[in-house]
């Protein structure tokens, strides 16, 4: 297990816990008290950190190396059934976008979202979750075939953007993305979208129009990262946190601005902390979610989608 | 020996008398070239040297392209509000008050319905100007707007986008906004009313993220900038040195995202043109 540095409390008491269940185990003194004693500290220290998280520290619990990913999602609410499905059919397979069909419980949903690596060999095989121009269009490919054949999709956002480089420019990684929004915006099949890490800006918009857009309570969502946000408008990377604060970046402050429609809750201590909850908990949220929009038509369905977009941004008229 | 030589002594000019010239009479371009503004205006802001195209905005695009500079603008008064009370080294409201001073604009974009040609046309042009022609609500809105005016009164659309990208100030509402004028585009696309995307020197970020690739036709001027990640960033990203004419308009064409670049003086006829062509109409007058 990794602690972040907010985490460090926690992580003290959790050894001074496994200390002493040891000494318990190893020797005939009695800890059984001293272990309940310490377990009650655990939870409360664990309470009071998690109530008051800064935007910042949302934003590192966010980036934790041992918070799931979309395959674990995928993987433990589909189970057995999921079938993955690769390519763009131009160009390659972008390993950073991964997509397919599976089930939860009767239903079956078309899969897709950004993918990172769990270690340093499989990060760059992912590429740090940064999708190229064909991972923006293989997702497109597989949302067509899913509207083809009346299929709900569900998109899981976790990425640092989509990715800046040399050949993603010469293949239209602005265009990639812009198809994708637009041909969201008139998808003839109910699209739920759930934040479960980072949503940085058009690499997560890129796969992030929907009927139902969720956000796990420790991620972020904004048009760009507090250090590049940083590193722009005060020309350092020092001021990451103030900027995260002003971005309005958490999910509490994105549902303020009725930019995403609900807050899927974790458990204490974060997603990575008790993983099958989260996994049962987003699994619900997703149900949910389609029953609702289950029984609208395509028009019914279009019409309310695009009418929530042309409602958002503020202005004096 | 000198072949001219000074007879009298002590010649001055008294600082009033000085033939002083006047700011803005003389366009410099990038390769050194010294131009005539008011050349350079007859010109269309081309300078006749090096056919460089200067940066221009909605006034001079309106100019341009509406018949005899004849137009209706559209949500004039639209202006940006401080949602977020952003606020870095200086606060967004008093971003907002300097840049309406400095340009006499509103916002990014302003949006105008007239005849082009002797047909009507519906124009959202950009200036950057204007925070670095960012994108935020009103941009947003004002494009949206202007889409449903087209869609409407049945009028095709141009976008002429100079942007630097979404307006960090706005933060995430600005990202949707992405969103906002997309479902616009594809209402006006589903209806089949043309819209052209004329990507101007330089569209980068958010806007090359959303309407500036989505035109039926995506146009340029030679030598814009176009891009989705700024060369900066890519440089840094990627530890490569860029490859000469990277990200020009004319980098795109060669890659297969523009259909095709122009110089600014056949921009009305051209426009014009794809319009006669693609909606079945008699051809009008070659003339600009």
């Amino acid at each position: 297990m990794e602690y972040l540095d907010f985490e460090l409390p926690i992580k003290e008491l959790q050894e001074q816990f496994e200390k002493a269940c040891q000494i318990g185990e190893e020797s005939d003194v009695d800890v059984s008290n001293t272990c309940k004693q310490i377990e009650t500290k655990l939870k409360e220290t664990k309470k009071e950190i998690y109530k008051n998280l800064t935007p910042w520290q949302r934003v590192q619990l966010s980036r934790h190396p041992d918070r799931p990913y979309t395959m674990d999602y995928i993987n433990a609410i589909c189970g057995d059934s999921f079938l993955e499905l690769h390519g763009d059919r131009n160009f390659k397979d972008d390993k950073a976008m991964v997509g397919g069909l599976g089930k939860i419980g009767n239903q079956s949903y078309m899969f897709i979202g950004q993918q990172k690596g769990y270690n340093t060999k499989t990060r760059q095989y992912r590429n740090f979750g940064m999708a190229n121009p064909e991972g923006y269009r293989k997702a497109l490919r597989l949302m067509k075939s899913a509207e083809k054949f009346n299929v709900p999709v569900v998109t899981l956002i976790d990425t640092p953007g989509a990715y800046p480089g040399l050949e993603a420019e010469e293949r239209g990684q602005g265009e990639a993305i812009a198809r994708n929004i637009l041909e969201m915006t008139r998808l003839k099949v109910p699209i739920i979208v759930v934040i479960i890490g980072e949503g940085a800006s058009g690499g997560a918009l890129g796969i992030g129009v929907g009927d139902t857009v969720l956000m796990l309570e420790n991620t972020w969502y904004s048009v760009i990262s507090p250090e590049s946000c940083s590193s722009i408008l005060w020309r350092s990377w020092e001021f990451k946190e103030i900027a995260a604060d002003a971005l309005k970046l958490t999910a509490t402050d994105m549902k303020k601005q009725k930019l995403i429609d609900s807050i899927v809750k974790e458990p204490l201590g974060g997603a990575h902390s008790d993983r099958k909850t989260t996994f049962i908990t987003v699994a619900n949220a997703i149900d949910k979610a389609y029953n609702e929009l289950k029984d609208l038509s395509p028009k019914e369905l279009t019409t309310k989608r695009m009418e929530k977009y042309a409602n958002m941004g503020v202005f004096k008229d | 020996m000198p072949w001219f030589k000074r007879t009298k002594k002590g010649i001055q000019t008294p600082t009033e008398d000085k033939k002083d010239v006047p700011k803005g009479l003389w366009y410099k371009s990038p390769t050194g070239k010294v131009v005539d503004s008011e050349q350079l205006e007859k010109n269309f802001y081309v300078s006749p040297e090096d056919g460089y195209h200067v940066r221009i905005g909605s006034k001079e695009y309106f100019e341009i392209l509406f018949d005899d500079n004849k137009f209706k603008e559209l949500d004039k008064n639209l202006s940006s509000k401080d949602p977020l009370k952003f606020e870095d080294n200086k606060k967004y409201v008093d971003r907002l008050k300097e840049a309406t001073e400095k340009t006499g604009l509103k916002d990014a974009v302003r949006c105008a319905v007239g005849k082009s040609m002797g047909e009507n046309i519906v124009i959202a042009c950009m200036d950057f100007s204007f925070i670095g022609g960012s994108m935020g609500s009103v941009v947003g809105e004002k494009i949206a707007r202007a889409a449903d005016y087209s869609l409407k009164k049945k009028i095709p659309l141009v976008i002429i986008s100079k942007s630097g990208g979404a307006r960090m100030m706005e933060a995430a509402l600005s990202l949707m906004q992405l969103a906002k004028t997309s479902a616009k585009l594809a209402q006006l696309s589903d209806a089949g009313i043309p819209y052209i995307s004329l990507a101007t020197d330089p569209t980068t970020g958010g806007t090359t993220a959303s309407f500036a690739m989505l035109g039926d036709i995506n146009i340029s001027e030679p030598g814009a900038l176009i891009g989705f990640a700024g060369p900066r960033v890519v440089r840094d990203t990627t530890g490569k040195e860029l490859p000469e004419g990277f990200q020009t308009a004319e980098f795109l064409l060669e890659h297969g995202f523009l259909d095709f670049i122009t110089h600014r003086k056949n921009l009305k006829r051209k426009i014009n043109l794809y319009l006669d062509l693609v909606l079945n109409r008699p051809l009008r007058e070659k003339t600009a």
